[in-house]
């Protein structure tokens, strides 16, 4: 690879976030995260870009939605306790429908738990930490290279469909280096968010007509108009007529699911011949792969499903890789989190094996191969 | 005449309001509309931001751009917003149980950052919105619906408490008084910094309930009987000025650096660096 460098997930994670075009950055330090806040103190201001250290992870919430409103592409990263002060407000910008892309640099807990070591016990809070129905867009990169990337389609995503996006990593993703080289800005795909094509007077913040995600004006540009997290019409006022509400209910869930072309992306590594596949996620299907690898040396072949968007959650490709599989290794670093989804949609003719680590340790790949050769 | 000018910046369409006959809140929002006229702000560079409560309701009735937050969280919410936009003009409305009890944290810190905010509390010394429960501004010995036995926590003076954390320009007014409220809000708009103005006000509907202050009048007159003017009160003793509410302005510094104007220095010398 030539001009590749040596970088770490935290900061490809940054890199990517300044490429995307994100102008602003609230955060609070806390480990595995604090190296993107700190890079991102250093990168933003030569951008013409704004960095703000806020006095907790509410705060920082707050403050991205805020930022968004007035016209910049917004972002914060945290870990474990910060993911859980920013629940509130991250439903409060999933009901008000503020792009924003919320990074969780995933630790042991529960509570201060494990500050320095890895784990994925963050999976279902990400899907429901905050209160209320909704849908969530939650992506899972693997390495260094594809936390560039996803950071780039976070904030893609998120002003296409205006909505937060959560980034997964875990400890050992956003602190390990890889080589890495920063793509030309010309090679990378970058959204922006749909101006109104309509005069202030014509204009509805949460007009239906405009499809399911209308378009987003930037606070201060000449459309006066209302946001709140209270149920509202199309005005963005308050409003608990029924139908109104159902609407409302409605039109989120369904940009989110209606848009699960744009949305959803999965490695799937299968010959057909295999019997046995393997479901994993991050720093887990790192091991995994190296798992296949060895069994491939012993004449296993093994299948690997791995989602990099997890939620919503890929139930039509899980459906298509588990064709003629006869087990599915799911190794995750929790109690089993997305296992049980993986159960919930696959039929009893297909074992499923969970393997689970919450000890802070990575799931080695012997470990992997050892439950797949005992099965 | 009053009325036409409040009217240019009020949303019409959404009256009639929530609030209670005879709450105070509404001539808070009166003050703050004929200030914005006063100054002849245009409504597309106001963004008026508020936190959940009573007072929380307050940005939907104005023609500007308006967000209805979380409890608590108005603050946050509104730097975000400065720092992107350093040329809009960011008014921050809050409950006293929004602002200095569960925003406390984001109170001080935006005080000791001196971003050019203006925060305004509508300060009733009780939960109006949730049924009169005790707040941090409750005076000692008051009743609320969780307090029935008499409130055994000492008050946050709230100008006391902005002045500690380095607010810029600090006031306070009454709901009674409503020439200098209006005086105060504009100077605090006008300032370049983080202004705090708190407003003593009145909620009968609980606050005056549970303490057996009957009628809305009641309610109005004790501001008029408890407020009493900085300047006199400096040359009465101790004892006549217990229990009394001093109004006035406290602080108004210039010199203090302005958060995003730093900013800016911050980015003249990063984009310096890189080239
Ligand atoms: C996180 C959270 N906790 C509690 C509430 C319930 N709540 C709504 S308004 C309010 C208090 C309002 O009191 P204050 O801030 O003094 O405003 P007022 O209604 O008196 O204007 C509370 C506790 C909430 N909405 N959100
Ligand atoms: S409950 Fe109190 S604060 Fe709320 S509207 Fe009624 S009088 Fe005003
Ligand atoms: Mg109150």
């Amino acid at each position: 690879m030539s001009n590749a460098k040596l970088v770490q997930g935290d900061i490809a994670c940054a890199m990517g976030a300044i490429d995307a075009g994100c102008r602003f950055f609230a955060g609070y330090p806390i480990t595995p995260a604090s190296d993107i806040a700190e890079e991102m103190s250093k990168l933003l201001p030569m951008v013409g870009g704004k960095f703000i250290q806020m006095e907790d992870e509410i705060a920082s919430m707050a403050a991205i939605i805020g930022g968004s409103l007035a016209g910049a592409k917004s972002m914060t990263a945290t870990s474990g306790p910060g993911f859980s002060l920013k629940q509130e407000n991250l439903g409060f910008a999933i009901m008000a429908e503020i792009p924003t892309v919320v990074v969780n640099v995933q630790r042991g807990g529960p509570s201060t738990g494990l500050p320095t070591l890895p784990s994925q016990s963050d999976m279902m809070q990400a899907r429901w930490g905050t209160h209320g129905d909704h849908e969530i867009i939650a992506i899972i990169p693997y390495t260094v290279e594809e936390v560039y990337y996803e950071t780039i389609r976070a904030f893609n995503l998120a002003e296409m469909l205006r909505t937060p996006v959560i980034l997964l990593m875990d400890e050992v993703i956003g602190h390990m280096s890889e080589n890495f080289k920063r793509p030309d800005k010309s090679k990378i795909e970058i959204i922006n968010r749909k101006f109104p094509t309509k005069t202030p007077e014509e204009y509805f913040p949460y007009d239906e007509n405009e499809g399911l995600v209308p378009p987003l004006a930037p606070f201060g540009k000449g459309y006066r108009y209302h946001v709140t997290g209270l149920a509202h019409d199309k005005t963005g006022f308050p409003s608990t007529h029924e139908e109104s509400v159902k609407r409302l209910m409605e039109r989120m869930r369904d940009k989110i699911l209606n848009n699960r072309a744009i949305i959803d992306k999965c490695d799937i590594r299968k010959e057909g011949n295999e019997e046995i596949g393997i479901f994993a996620y991050g720093s887990s299907a790192r091991t995994s792969i190296e798992a296949i690898d060895n069994l491939k040396e012993k004449g296993i072949d093994v299948a690997l499903m791995r989602p990099v968007t997890i939620w919503p959650f890929p139930k039509e490709q899980l459906l298509e890789f588990a064709k003629g599989l006869k087990k599915i290794v799911v190794p995750e670093m929790n109690f089993g989190q997305i296992v049980g989804e993986v159960k919930k949609y696959l039929s009893d003719d297909v074992e499923i094996i969970p393997l689970n680590k919450y000890t802070g340790r990575l799931i080695t790949p012997e470990e992997i191969v050892d439950k797949i050769l005992e099965g | 005449m009053d009325t036409d000018t409040k009217l240019k910046y009020l949303r019409t369409e959404k009256l009639p309001h929530i609030w209670c006959p005879g709450c105070g809140h509404g001539i808070i929002l009166g003050a703050l509309l004929k200030s914005f006229d006063k100054l002849g702000w245009e409504k597309n560079d106001i963004v008026v931001v508020s936190g959940i409560g009573c007072s929380g309701r307050t940005p939907g009735y104005i023609d500007a751009n308006t967000l209805h937050t979380t409890h608590g969280r108005a603050l946050a919410f509104a730097t975000g917003i400065k720092m992107v936009n350093p040329a809009l003009h960011v008014v921050v409305v809050m409950g006293d149980g929004d602002a200095s009890a569960i925003g406390g944290n984001h109170l001080i810190h935006a005080a000791r950052r001196n971003i050019d905010l203006t925060a305004i509390v509508f300060n009733n010394n009780i939960y109006g919105m949730t049924g009169g429960q005790y707040s941090p501004t409750t005076p000692f010995g008051a009743k609320a619906s969780t307090a029935p036995y008499g409130n055994i926590e000492p008050n946050f003076d709230l100008v006391e408490l902005a002045m500690g954390a380095g607010a810029t320009y600090v006031a306070r007014a009454t709901s009674y008084h409503e020439a200098i409220l209006e005086k105060y809000i504009q100077n605090a708009l006008l300032h370049k910094g983080f202004s705090f103005i708190d407003v003593y006000t009145t909620c009968p509907t609980q606050f005056g309930r549970l303490n057996k202050i009957k009628s809305p009048i009641d309610n109005i007159f004790m501001l008029r009987d408890k407020a009493i003017m900085k300047s006199k009160a400096e040359k009465m003793s101790p004892e006549e000025i217990k229990g009394k509410v001093l109004i006035g302005e406290f602080r108004n510094d210039k010199e203090k650096r302005e958060y995003t104007e730093l900013y800016d220095e911050i980015i003249r010398r990063a984009t310096k660096k890189e080239m």
